[in-house]
């Protein structure tokens, strides 16, 4: 290969030093730059494998308000890993600036070059490239803003009591992923701004709170209750938001904690977008750039042997019908479509030539990095999954329609099969199609001043029998009757659920 | 570019207060998970903590999901024999096979959530709520110990104790307060002296004054002592009475021929929880064992627990005993005394009321609190009647009876309730 291949590798023993992370760091960063992966600068933290349970119970966020779901969280992951059930992570990065890594101390030197391979340059590059990491979150402050939110819900626990606070959290928490915004781009939080605005928030949002629900009769009360006639004019998908802006009986501080939820949820969404992709980017470049160190003679044939052995680990695919099997492993799938993209671009076969016109033969990084920046896996999969990948995973769809009494095989990996396959998995990303469509429809402004949700079923699909749990939750937020509206198949709204109950039997007798 | 930290020394509990959050919010189900398996523990591992389950859906996080039915279509991987068209029966819903996706996501499964808690948090909520009755009413009789506690500085004391940081801070104090003045007129003078020195011709006998005041102004500085007896601050010491923190548990136990070994073992869970109980709020527990038939004796735990004995019963000889080691070994303005006394009930009869006596003249006044449990599923004995009768007469007097096995534990609750103030 090179003619440097008579170099010394830059070790050989198992054990882990700083001087050697800091040696393979710097190896692994002039390799990266090579490949012009542009990444926020980083920080590496070595933590125990105690710690590192600490980071998995705040799903990752290096500081967090306190919650007992965390606890339990905490709790079964501690548990698990006593008994030898699950074994930790390697890595938790945290999408910020600087990127955070954390290595774990039990890690052989192999794992710590991998981890920083994978983490601080695969998964850094990610976050500061993708576009909805950056339309999304601000890496600048989110540390900041964690630190805002941990403290003023602190703070209302002393003044309000834990309970409260905890009780509204629950809440909260119940309606999380009904906290985003889907299309409409987020201001940037930031620490200052937020403290800053904080205080002139709570006063204006209760005036606008008083102003819509106010009952002074006014002048031009008649073409008030013809614009008001339906309250909101559109549905909202972002319930929580809605709720923070129009339940009538909270508190400032109330709306305030529905605010960090909802941003915090916020944050997240992103990274609940894109895990094909971002981890199979991270995983395509740990692979990248270790061999590409191999190549420099940097790395020992036994660090290479360690390394191949876990990578294929991350990126195994375990079959429909193996007892290992819990569904599409997204590591595996973003992996393979890396380098199967990277195939296309360097050797294109007449099939990709005909499936991807617009790149096959280009140049692979750049069309690497044109993917990587532009997708979510919803896309990223309806653009770039190629018959080759389907029949490299010999994928299949398997139609489950409870009017049938049976299951039925509608596509295999044929020439019929690779659009209907493409279109179906690339909807199995779609975390709109995998929540229950739910939205604020109506308010009852000048009435009882209940809330009606909206369920518009996809493809049938009922409700779980959660919803009722949920609305109990939604009724305490919103402080008056809520109701949960389906429609049925002449498209007639019919209600399902609604809390407090006894007003639906109320109802039935009227 | 990159910053490495080494974050292994620093705290790792931080989910600690998350997980008390947790143990907070689940006391009530946590309890009765830790009532139903104190029966079953074994005798000696009390000491450990304790593996709860409490039923998973208690703990749920609902949140609107997708339920069963309608049209679904999934992807899965790794096709072997499938081609279009096939039919699949329908696996049993809930079932692995191919759901194996929609079981975890879901995660519909009904097992219990099991974890572990420290042996701290098991005796916490294991007495949680109890007290020993009486603590306050008698600690305000027997503070007769006391303890030196620090209680700030003072201005004169012996050497031995003078605190060498405060008199310093002080004496600096000092220097810099008497100072300040003339270094304030030392600098206006040098100032003017050096406004003057620009001057031509020179004045020179301003000069030589302002000179010599400001040699008399360093003269002044330099007379501040450093350190004076004013500065001397020394380290202050108060005695606190010290409420006695050793205690005495005395178990008392019927070995005669009618106790079995299942009883014994009863008794013994009950002596544990006890010593247990005791032990928080004590800091030294001492345990005397007395067992009896016809005659008393003290013994070691061994013997105590496992020697079998046969023969008649007489209750007085150990209450006897007892109160004989009590005057010998257990002086009551130290010791906290506690008894425990197990027995199936059985005495011989004319013993009864002499066993009446001695705990109304002899023992009941002396002790903290005495508990009798009778371990039997007959009818209660004499014994029974004539323990009911000091009920009245002495709130630190209790009896109980224990059935079987699962009764220990909310026996042991019953006696050591939180009495509303």
């Amino acid at each position: 290969m090179s003619k440097k291949k008579k170099k010394e590798p830059i070790s050989t023993g198992s054990d882990w030093t700083f001087e050697l992370i800091e040696e393979y760091y710097d190896a692994i960063e002039k390799t990266a730059a090579k490949y012009e992966l542009d990444t926020y600068p980083n920080q590496i933290e070595i933590i125990t494998a105690e710690q590192m349970l600490d980071a998995y119970a705040s799903v990752g966020m290096p500081i967090g308000y306190n919650h007992w779901s965390f606890g339990k969280h905490f709790i079964s992951n501690e548990q698990q890993y006593r008994r030898g059930r699950m074994g930790l992570a390697y890595e938790i990065v945290i999408n910020s600036n600087p990127c955070i890594a954390y290595l774990m101390e039990e890690n052989t030197m192999m794992m710590q070059a991998l981890v920083m391979a994978h983490a601080s340059f695969g998964h850094n590059s990610f976050f500061k490239g993708n576009y909805l990491f950056r339309t999304w979150t601000d890496a600048e402050a989110i540390i900041d803003y964690l630190l805002f939110a941990k403290k003023y819900v602190t703070d209302c626990e002393q003044r309000y009591g834990i309970d409260e606070v905890e009780n509204l959290l629950d809440s909260c928490h119940a309606l999380m992923n009904y906290g985003v915004d889907r299309y409409k781009r987020p201001y940037p939080i930031s620490m200052r701004e937020e403290k800053r605005r904080q205080k002139e928030r709570e006063a204006f949002l209760q005036s606008q709170v008083n102003e819509l629900w106010s009952t002074i009769p006014k002048k031009q009360r008649k073409d008030l209750e013809a614009a008001r006639k339906r309250f909101p004019q559109e549905p909202q998908e972002n319930i929580l938001y809605f709720i923070e802006k129009h339940a009538p009986l909270l508190e400032p501080w109330q709306r305030e904690i529905i605010r960090i939820v909802r941003k915090i949820g916020q944050y997240f969404y992103p990274q609940r977008q894109t895990q094909v992709m971002n981890e199979g980017w991270a995983c395509f470049w740990h692979y990248t750039l270790l061999n590409d160190m191999y190549d420099q003679g940097l790395l020992s044939d036994g660090f290479m042997m360690e390394f191949l052995q876990s990578h294929t680990n991350v990126v195994y695919q375990p079959d429909f019908d193996s007892p290992y099997f819990s569904g599409i492993n997204p590591y595996a799938l973003g992996y393979a479509m890396m380098q199967d993209i990277k195939r296309i671009c360097e050797n294109p076969t007449d099939e990709d030539k005909y499936w991807f016109p617009d790149f096959a033969g280009s140049d692979w990084l750049e069309t690497l990095n044109f993917a990587m920046k532009n997708f979510k896996d919803e896309s990223f999969i309806a653009q770039f999954l190629s018959p080759n990948l389907i029949r490299e995973f010999k994928l299949f769809s398997i139609l489950d329609d409870d009017q049938e009494n049976t299951l039925s095989v509608e596509s295999i990996h044929n020439e019929s099969g690779y659009k209907h396959i493409r279109h179906l998995l690339s909807n199995q990303y779609n975390l709109s199609m995998n929540e229950p469509n739910i939205q604020v429809f109506n308010v009852d402004v000048r009435g009882d001043r209940s809330m009606t949700l909206r369920h518009t079923p996809h493809n049938r699909i009922p409700l779980a029998d959660t919803q009722s749990e949920v609305l109990k939750h939604l009724h305490q937020l919103w402080g008056f009757a809520v109701k949960l509206e389906g429609i049925d198949d002449d498209d007639q709204p019919f209600i399902i659920d609604q809390m407090p109950p006894n007003e639906k039997d109320k109802r039935k007798t009227a | 570019m990159t910053q490495l930290i080494d974050r292994r020394p620093n705290a790792k509990n931080k989910s600690t207060v998350n997980r008390q959050r947790f143990l907070r919010r689940y006391k009530k189900q946590i309890k009765r998970a830790i009532a139903d398996q104190i029966g079953k523990r074994s005798v000696t591992d009390l000491e450990k903590g304790e593996k709860v389950s409490i039923p998973s859906k208690d703990i749920k996080e609902p949140t609107f999901r997708h339920g069963d039915g309608g049209v679904k279509e999934r992807i899965y991987p790794g096709n072997k024999e499938f081609v279009p068209g096939d039919k699949i029966k329908r696996p049993p819903p809930g079932g692995a096979g191919q759901g194996g996706r929609r079981a975890s996501d879901q995660g519909e499964g009904e097992d219990d959530f099991m974890f572990e808690i420290s042996k701290d948090e098991y005796l916490d909520l294991l007495f949680d709520d109890l007290e020993l009755p009486n603590l306050k009413k008698n600690q305000l009789k027997k503070m007769t110990k006391t303890r030196s506690v620090r209680a700030g500085f003072t201005t004169d004391g012996v050497p031995a104790n003078l605190s060498i940081v405060r008199s310093l801070r002080s004496a600096m104090a000092r220097r810099i307060a008497l100072g300040s003045e003339p270094r304030r007129q030392k600098k206006e003078l040098e100032e003017k002296l050096a406004q003057l020195e620009q001057l031509e011709p020179r004045p020179q006998q301003e000069i030589m004054d302002l000179k010599k005041e400001i040699e008399a102004l360093e003269e002044r500085l330099k007379k501040i002592p450093f350190i004076d007896t004013f500065d001397l601050r020394f380290n202050n010491y108060a005695q606190r009475p010290d409420p006695t923190s050793q205690a005495v548990m005395f178990c008392l136990m019927d070995v005669s021929g009618s106790m079995d070994q299942a009883t014994k073992d009863m008794a013994k869970r009950f002596y544990i929880l006890l010593y247990l109980f005791l032990t928080r709020s004590y800091k030294d527990v001492e345990v005397v064992f007395i067992r009896h038939h016809t005659q008393a004796k003290e013994v070691d735990e061994q013997e105590f627990f496992y020697s079998q004995e046969t023969g008649g019963t007489i209750v007085s000889s150990a209450l006897k005993l007892m109160d004989k080691i009590i005057k010998e070994r257990y002086p009551l303005d130290q010791w906290n005394i506690y008894a425990a006394q197990a027995s199936d009930g059985d005495n011989w009869n004319d013993d009864s009321p002499l066993c009446g006596k001695l705990l109304r003249q002899n023992i009941l006044p002396a002790i903290r609190y005495y508990a009798y449990v009778e371990i039997t599923q007959r009818e209660h004995q004499s014994l029974w009647h004539q323990y009911e009768r000091l009920l009245s007469e002495f709130d630190n007097f209790a009896i109980q009876q224990i059935k079987e096995q699962s009764d220990i534990y909310p026996v042991f609750r019953e006696f050591f309730r939180k009495q509303a103030a």
